[in-house]
């Protein structure tokens, strides 16, 4: 056995601000997404780069929310141990928003396309 | 033999960096599954710990890479607005795809929901790089954060996946082309 082996292990603090903040990113990605295909002023305003039109706007943004909320609860949660499997449910359940709002035929029944 | 740069670019962008991130998830799936299991796991050394947080971690920089380059110069030309009256859309996949039903969906589905389900696979690679550089030794005897890393890594690979199918089929119904030529061969047909 090695000497890491045998070291406790880490808190799941960390893991769990990783974890809760890929969902939150997610959720974001999803509903700019749908937000960019309901509203023509929303994806004007998601148009941060002309080539890549709204696209540029709703990753960016997703991008930033992700890392600034891993950022935030990295440092309120690094060394405390959490009920992590209740995270899970619950970055799973945001996981699964953000997958469906990005799916074309969900957005549009959710537009009454 | 000939290809054309914005060719070119597509093929590095699906057939080299993103069909790589997809092979290397085998890899990844193994390996983690040999430190983590409960019951007769790898008892991983602090280098070969190492070298398995590298081996993420560059998984996650081949799927930045990837999406990077498909947003920011794939996808510009394919949504490329023709002069108006221009009949020939061949150089204007977007428009070529949505000017026949038949084909439209292959957009309004396809590139609709690949160009942005496919920003999943870094997003949650990274996260599942840290996990594995944090806990990789203890992974083991932490079912949850096992759990949690099982998930991100699944996500990464279902929307890879999906990016890669859909990119793969439009490419094949109104592939991005066009720009300047480069000579990959010189030569006349065997078959004469």
């Amino acid at each position: 056995m090695t000497s890491e082996l045998s070291e406790a292990a880490p808190a799941n603090g960390a893991a769990a601000a990783a974890v809760l903040a890929v969902a939150i990113g997610s959720l974001v990605l999803g509903v700019c997404a749908l937000a960019g295909d309901a509203s023509p002023a929303i994806a004007h305003v998601l148009n941060v780069w002309n080539p890549t039109g709204p696209l540029s706007g709703v990753t960016v943004l997703a991008i930033i929310v992700w890392l600034v909320v891993w950022f935030v609860l990295a440092r309120v949660w690094s060394g405390r141990n959490l009920d992590l499997r209740r995270i899970n449910l619950l970055a799973l359940a945001l996981v699964i928003v953000g997958l469906l709002l990005t799916f074309p035929p969900f957005m549009d029944l959710l537009q009454g396309k | 033999m000939e290809i054309t740069l914005r060719d070119a670019v597509t093929v590095v962008h699906g057939m080299f960096f993103g069909a790589l991130l997809l092979l290397a998830f085998t890899g990844a799936a193994m390996g983690l599954y040999a430190v983590s299991t409960p019951v007769g796991r790898w008892n991983i050394t602090p280098a070969q710990q190492r070298r398995l947080s590298l081996y993420v971690a560059l998984m996650a920089l081949l799927a930045w890479v990837t999406v990077l380059l498909g947003a920011y110069a794939v996808y510009p030309w394919y949504r490329a607005h023709p002069p108006a009256g221009l009949t020939d859309l061949s150089g204007f996949p977007q428009r070529l795809l949505m000017s026949s039903p038949a084909t439209a969906q292959w957009h309004d589905i396809g590139m609709e929901w690949k160009e942005h389900i496919a920003w999943f696979a870094p997003i949650s690679l990274t996260a599942a790089a840290y996990l594995v550089a944090r806990y990789g030794a203890h992974l083991h005897s932490l079912p949850s954060v096992r759990r949690a890393l099982v998930g991100l890594v699944a996500l990464a690979f279902l929307s890879a996946g999906v990016a890669g199918f859909f990119g793969a089929m439009l490419n094949k119904y109104a592939p991005v082309r066009g720009g300047t030529r480069i000579v990959l061969m010189h030569g006349d047909s065997h078959d004469k």
